[in-house]
């Protein structure tokens, strides 16, 4: 018997376990419960990397686990292949970062309310991470609902104004919850089948029917509002700006990249791009990414909350990841695929120092952080990293997908995403830069410290860890881009895309 | 009347739960009330879960129960469509669980479930 075997299932079972025990061992002892969470993730995180390995080693071939030896298409399988095993193995790092960060802002509370913000980040890890590597759609289901009630709970602890944010975001995102049901009802009346390798060959012959064209939009708006793409956003600014600031990076980070890789993987590996279902729809999420990229921008301009900015370029970002599906090539995919993995890095790193910002000195507008860069250096620096690879400077990784996405734009010969790429570049530069600009060039804000630092980078040690290794993160990902893409991603390539 | 009546067999059923659907989204969109607006968020829940229920049926099919001469598909329905609701219910009733909780804390903290109420009271 050997356990290495069980892997895959070991991404989910480890965190799920240190979830449902942690409240428990908060009671003995509130440390406990901290490290037990910790520890189920570094498992889960390992896990990922082995498995990984395991799928690069067979050449990108798809590993597939039954879930009690039951053989799909009537058994449940978790399917891992170069794309979720990038896009999971994403997560749990961050993830496992983020949950030493937010230990600073739990010191003080008492043993329930460590023990429970503890379990219910536990809980957004299994659905996040389940939700990626599932190979069956109302497997999905179960953990899109495990990630949605999880993060409710989360962005409801953060204080005054979350509880509405969070109330929202439930109505909006069961809206959401019940059109992806519905969707899968359609595609299972026309295939009899919940296995995803089974229906991209069953369902072939229904492209050109109503019923796929009404399954296929059920999907787009459920996945639509879930990663706030533009007309479908308007629970998003509040949910992240209110929600836990520990918790705050990866939520902003991850919560909204998952169902856009779920998006990918229904669109390119399931229904496939060249039917005339498919073709309209990806205009229409062409128009979509494009409208979020410039309303978005537009926004993220308007706002002083520093919170509430990056909340709004994410609804920019997310349009970068719409585009780069609609252009429907290879280039694109890359792109899209590039970017699901960068901007969850570069969104984690802002939203980290924000919250490290927010610990020390209770401060979020962005016109009040002058002279910050002696107080915090490390932050600042992460900040200008991620900063310039949001804006697409090349060592930084956003370049890259930039790159990947105006490549697929050119061969699709679809010049107006160019252009709004480049627009959406000089945008975020303006409004990225005041950034720099207030923390290096503009004279010392006087700023109240609530916690004093003990520490000569200006917030404690398991608060500066995180930070810099995102922000050292983003050069990584960017001078490795191109292992990335030619050792994980290109070997994973859709069917669809290779005729 | 027989085109109604052949609609009404065919996709009377499917008609209900839309329009159950729609009436679920239609409250959650238009009601002043947060708890209206959850109870709304309920019935557009239920209807997706009798969506699935309508198309599980055949006709003249019995249930799904393994007796001797019960064995040829066409003759029982399809109990997976069941098995999925039920596994849909549970994570129905978790966010309505969820749901209340908030709607408990909006309502200690700004002391109303009134939507005026309470953008008005966020407001200040």
């Amino acid at each position: 018997m050997n356990i290495s075997v069980h892997a895959p299932v070991f991404i989910v079972l480890l965190p799920l376990t240190a979830s449902l025990l942690c409240l428990f061992c908060s009671r003995i002892n509130r440390c406990l419960g901290i490290r037990l969470m910790q520890l189920g993730i570094f498992g889960s995180l390992l896990s990922s990397l082995y498995t990984t390995a395991e799928v690069l080693r067979h050449g990108g071939a798809t590993q597939h686990y039954w879930m009690g030896n039951w053989q799909p298409p009537i058994g449940i399988e978790f399917s891992l292949d170069p794309l979720n095993c990038a896009v999971v193995c994403t997560i749990t790092f961050i993830a496992l970062l983020v949950s030493f960060y937010s230990e600073s802002f739990l010191t003080e509370e008492d043993w329930l309310h460590s023990g429970g913000y503890y379990t219910l980040y536990g809980l957004l890890v299994v659905g996040l991470c389940g939700m990626v590597i599932t190979g069956d759609i109302f497997n999905m289901y179960v953990y899109l609902e495990v990630m949605s009630l999880s993060g409710y709970g989360l962005i409801a602890m953060g204080g005054k104004k979350s509880m509405l944010a969070a109330f929202r975001y439930l109505l909006v995102g069961t809206i959401a919850a019940s059109l992806y049901l519905l969707g899968v009802g359609y595609v299972y009346t026309m295939t009899g089948s919940l296995n995803m390798a089974d229906i991209a060959v069953r369902i072939q012959p229904f492209t050109h029917t109503p019923l796929f064209a009404f399954a296929v939009a059920c999907f787009l708006v459920a996945f639509g509002i879930k990663m706030a793409l533009f007309p479908l956003h308007g629970w998003q600014p509040d949910a992240y700006t209110y929600s836990h600031p520990g918790a705050a990076g990866l939520i902003a980070g991850c919560m909204s990249k998952v169902p856009a890789y779920a998006m990918l993987r229904f669109f390119f590996f399931m229904f496939g791009v060249h039917n005339v279902v498919m073709s309209n729809l990806m205009n229409v999420l062409g128009l979509m990414g494009i409208a979020g990229i410039l309303i978005g921008s537009f926004m993220a301009l308007a706002q002083y909350d520093f919170r509430r900015m990056l909340a709004y370029s994410s609804v920019a970002q997310l349009g970068y990841i719409a585009i780069g599906m609609a252009m429907g090539n290879m280039y694109g995919y890359i792109g899209a695929v590039l970017h699901i993995i960068n901007h969850a890095f570069m969104k984690c790193c802002l939203f980290l120092v924000i919250g490290g910002i927010t610990y020390r000195f209770g401060e979020v507008n962005l016109y009040r952080l002058g002279g910050l860069n002696k107080k915090m250096t490390v932050s600042t620096v992460a900040v200008c990293f991620a900063v310039l690879s949001m804006v697409g400077i090349p060592p930084t990784c956003g370049f890259f997908s930039k790159w990947y996405l105006m490549l697929g734009a050119y061969e699709g010969q679809q010049y107006i995403y160019i252009a709004v790429l480049v627009v959406s570049s000089l945008l975020n530069a303006i409004y990225y830069f005041r950034i720099i600009e207030q923390m290096f060039v503009q004279r010392e804000a006087s700023l109240t410290e609530i916690h004093s630092p003990h520490t000569k980078f200006g917030l404690p040690m398991s608060m500066v860890l995180p930070i810099g290794v995102t922000g050292l993160g983003i050069l990584v990902l960017g001078i490795y881009s191109m292992d990335i893409v030619t050792k994980v991603i290109q070997i994973g390539l859709p069917e669809v895309l290779l005729r | 009347m027989e085109a109604l009546n052949d609609f009404l067999a065919r996709r009377g059923i499917y008609t209900l739960v839309m329009i159950l659907f729609f009436l679920g989204v239609y409250g959650m969109v238009l009601s002043k009330n947060y708890m209206k607006k959850l109870m709304s968020m309920n019935v557009m829940q239920v209807a997706v879960i009798f969506f699935f229920l309508c198309f599980a049926q055949k006709e003249g099919a019995t249930v799904p129960i393994l007796v001797p001469g019960n064995v040829n598909p066409a003759d029982y329905i399809n109990p997976l469509p069941h098995a999925l609701m039920l596994t849909a219910i549970v994570v129905s009733m978790g966010t309505t669980g969820v749901a209340l909780a908030l709607l408990m804390r909006i309502k200690g903290f700004y002391g109303s479930v009134e939507e005026r109420d309470v953008l008005r009271r966020a407001s200040k």
